[in-house]
Order: structure tokens, then C-alpha cells, then sequence
């Protein structure tokens, strides 16, 4: 069956089963490998994407209930979010094995989005559905109060 | 007349040329068994579905109205009818988006919840990790996440975990604590798609007993017969 997808602004047109996850559709599909398989059953958050800005497990929704949304994966993520988490990412050297990244970028973003200032317990409740098994955590923590500070200095 | 052949002495240097030339054979032979072995046609191994290892959920039945006619006492009866459906309420289909703290619990063993998240101000989740993140409106196999279109926890008024069913039972009929009239309970019991959830779970999870329409009559004749509280 076919699905009219818009992932990063782009429409797509796909033929598969719609109980098909949407990761696999963004994978190998759409060759966006951005978004990672971690556990495969939304416990580990590495598959995370933005539906309509909204973080979600792509591993755990199938495709048929994705084709109203506006879809967006680490490779189409912009704006001033964006830019000062890249930043910040970079600046504190976060990644050690780098597998979870795009699942923490996607959740770090949407945190910041709804909240610019947030603490530490607003951190650890935005981000405690991504793990990462190199246990970046705290200097995930020091990059996202990083970016929220580059975020109020630039508005 | 013919020479007596005299035998070859076994010098250590013949000794040393017959034992190399024994591992030799034997390298040879056995490196060709091997190639032999790993060249030879044969049919690869082909993908297939993997066996179910989940075992089906046993279905528990739950005991119908009628059986409890024989029970004359109304008080009685009426309380014979909350702790039949207490099975259901005490389930952990139920009782793991009833907790006590803002954290639900999940599977039959009732662990709390992975990854770790809160109840929220509308009980669906903190606002920057929903619980429709992972939740969708429907089961989904591939994942073996649950889903339905109104995933959240019932208010913290309206805890379980913990309560006995006497406790339980006069939460129900608190309007301050279970915000819903009888009528409005005996509706949210027979008709909201949340609570019916329960007897369609998904995966290999155990569904609450009976079925909703039975459990609805349970707690319809409960009301009925005065909605007696068990202590």
C-alpha cells in the first residue's frame, strides 16, 4: 500500500506495509540514517524523531500513523534550537561512542523549544527516555544548560 | 647366489625424515578434507519467522450476575458483586495506571515503569516526554508498545496501588475523589475505550478478567443493590 510521507519538508511517496515502523521507512527507505535503531521497543529513545515537533519513538510508530505528520529527523533539523545545540554539543565534547546522539540532539531540541530555561530536574525529565550506554549524561546536562544559555543570549 | 639385504638402520636422521614426512601427509590430508568440507554444495540456512516465544495470555473468566443469585441478603449480594469485580480493578492491567506516586507501573509484576516518567499535570506524561512519545493510539506489535488514544494515569485521587478494595471501593463513590456520578461511573466502566483497553492489551500481556460488558454488570448490579462496600 502506499503512504504519502513529509519528512524534512519533502514529500515522499512509499509502498510498504503501514504497520511498518517508521524508522525502517526513514532507514531504508529514505536513506536517513541519522535515526539510529537502539532497542527497538522505545525503551533507549535513540530512534527519536519530531512528529508535528513533537519527540516520538520512530521504532514504536507504525507508518500508516504517520502520514498526517510533519516529520523531522536529525538531517532537517534547523533553527536557533538547532544551531546553539550543535554548539554546544561540540563545545563540551558530548559524544564518546556517538550512537545515541541523534536520539538526544532530537530530545535536547524539543526541550529547549518548550522550555529555554529549563533546570535540572526540567533536563532530567525531557531527556530520561534517552539513554546513552556510554553514560555521556552529565556533560549532555552541561551542553543543554550551554545551549539554553546561547539561547538567551541571542533573543 | 643372492645378498642377504641387511635392513636400513633407524638412524635419527631417517627416524626425523619419516615423522615429517607423516605430519606432512597427514596436514595434507586433512587440509583437503577441510577444503573439500567448506567448498562442498550444500544449502545455506534460510530466514524464516521466528518461533513465538511469547505463550498466549490464559484468559480468566470472570463469574456473571446470575451466579450470585443465591445469595439473599441485597447488603451481601451487593458486596459479592464489588469484590467480583475487584479482580478486575485489583488487576495489574488496572493498577499500573492507578498508582500511588506520579510514576506508573507496568507488566504483571507491576515494576515501575522504564524509561522513567511522571504522571504530569493531565496525568499524560511531563510536557516535554508525553507518554504519547512512545504510546500511539493503538497497540503496536512490532514495538510490543501498548496504545490507546487515551494513554495517561488516572488522577492521584484515584490511586490504587495499595488500597484495599473497601478503600477502593468508597473512592468510587466520592465524587470529590473519583469526579464521576454513579451514572457517570457506570458509564466510564461500560463504555470508555481506556478502561476497555484492559481486555484487549496486546502482546503476550494478561487482559483483566471476564470481559467489559461482564464487568460492567457486575458494577451495575453493585449500584443497584446499594453499593455496599466491602470493609
Amino acid at each position: 500500500m502506499s503512504f504519502a510521507l513529509s519528512v524534512n519538508g519533502q514529500a515522499h511517496l512509499v509502498e510498504d506495509d503501514g504497520d511498518t515502523p517508521l524508522l525502517w521507512i526513514l532507514r531504508d527507505r529514505l536513506s536517513l540514517t541519522g535515526t539510529k535503531y537502539g532497542c527497538g521497543v522505545a525503551q533507549c529513545g535513540a530512534c527519536t524523531v519530531h512528529l508535528d515537533g513533537q519527540p516520538k519513538r520512530s521504532c514504536s510508530i507504525p507508518l500508516k500513523a504517520a502520514t498526517s505528520a510533519q516529520i523531522t529527523t536529525i538531517e532537517g533539523a534547523e533553527g536557533d534550537e538547532v544551531r546553539v545545540v550543535q554548539a554546544a554539543w561540540v563545545a563540551h565534547d558530548v559524544p564518546q561512542c556517538g550512537f545515541c546522539q541523534s536520539g538526544q540532539i532530537m530530545s535536547a531540541i524539543a526541550l529547549l523549544r518548550h522550555n529555554r530555561r529549563p533546570t535540572d530536574q526540567d533536563i532530567d525529565l525531557a531527556m530520561s527516555g534517552n539513554l546513552c550506554r556510554c553514560a555521556t549524561y552529565n556533560r549532555i546536562r552541561v551542553a543543554i544548560h550551554t545551549a539554553a544559555a546561547q539561547l538567551g543570549q541571542s533573543t | 647366489m643372492n645378498a642377504r639385504q641387511t635392513p636400513i638402520p633407524w638412524t635419527w636422521r631417517r627416524r626425523l625424515k619419516v615423522g615429517l614426512l607423516s605430519i606432512l601427509a597427514l596436514t595434507a590430508v586433512t587440509g583437503t578434507i577441510g577444503i573439500v568440507y567448506a567448498l562442498y554444495p550444500r544449502t545455506l540456512p534460510q530466514t524464516g519467522p521466528l518461533e513465538a516465544r511469547l505463550l498466549p495470555a490464559e484468559i480468566e473468566r470472570l463469574r456473571s450476575v446470575s451466579d450470585f443469585d443465591g445469595i439473599a441478603d441485597p447488603a451481601s449480594r451487593s458486596v459479592a458483586f464489588f469484590e467480583e469485580a475487584g479482580r478486575v480493578l485489583q488487576h495489574p492491567r488496572c493498577l499500573n495506571c492507578h498508582p500511588r506516586t506520579d510514576r506508573p507501573t507496568q507488566t504483571d509484576a507491576m515494576r515501575p515503569h522504564m524509561p522513567w516518567v511522571t504522571r504530569g499535570l493531565d496525568g499524560g506524561g511531563a510536557s516535554t516526554l508525553r507518554c504519547s512519545t512512545c504510546h500511539q493510539a493503538e497497540n503496536f506489535a512490532a514495538s510490543g508498545v501498548p496504545g490507546n488514544p487515551k494513554w495517561k494515569l488516572a488522577p492521584i485521587e484515584m490511586a490504587w496501588q495499595g488500597q484495599t478494595l473497601g478503600n477502593i471501593c468508597r473512592q468510587l463513590l466520592d465524587p470529590t475523589r473519583s469526579h464521576m456520578t454513579r451514572d457517570e461511573l457506570l458509564h466510564h466502566v461500560m463504555e470508555d475505550e481506556l478502561v476497555g483497553w484492559a481486555w484487549h492489551p496486546g502482546g503476550n500481556r494478561q487482559p483483566a478478567p471476564g470481559t467489559q460488558q461482564e464487568f460492567g454488570s457486575l458494577i451495575k448490579a453493585w449500584l443497584e443493590t446499594g453499593a455496599v462496600c466491602p470493609q
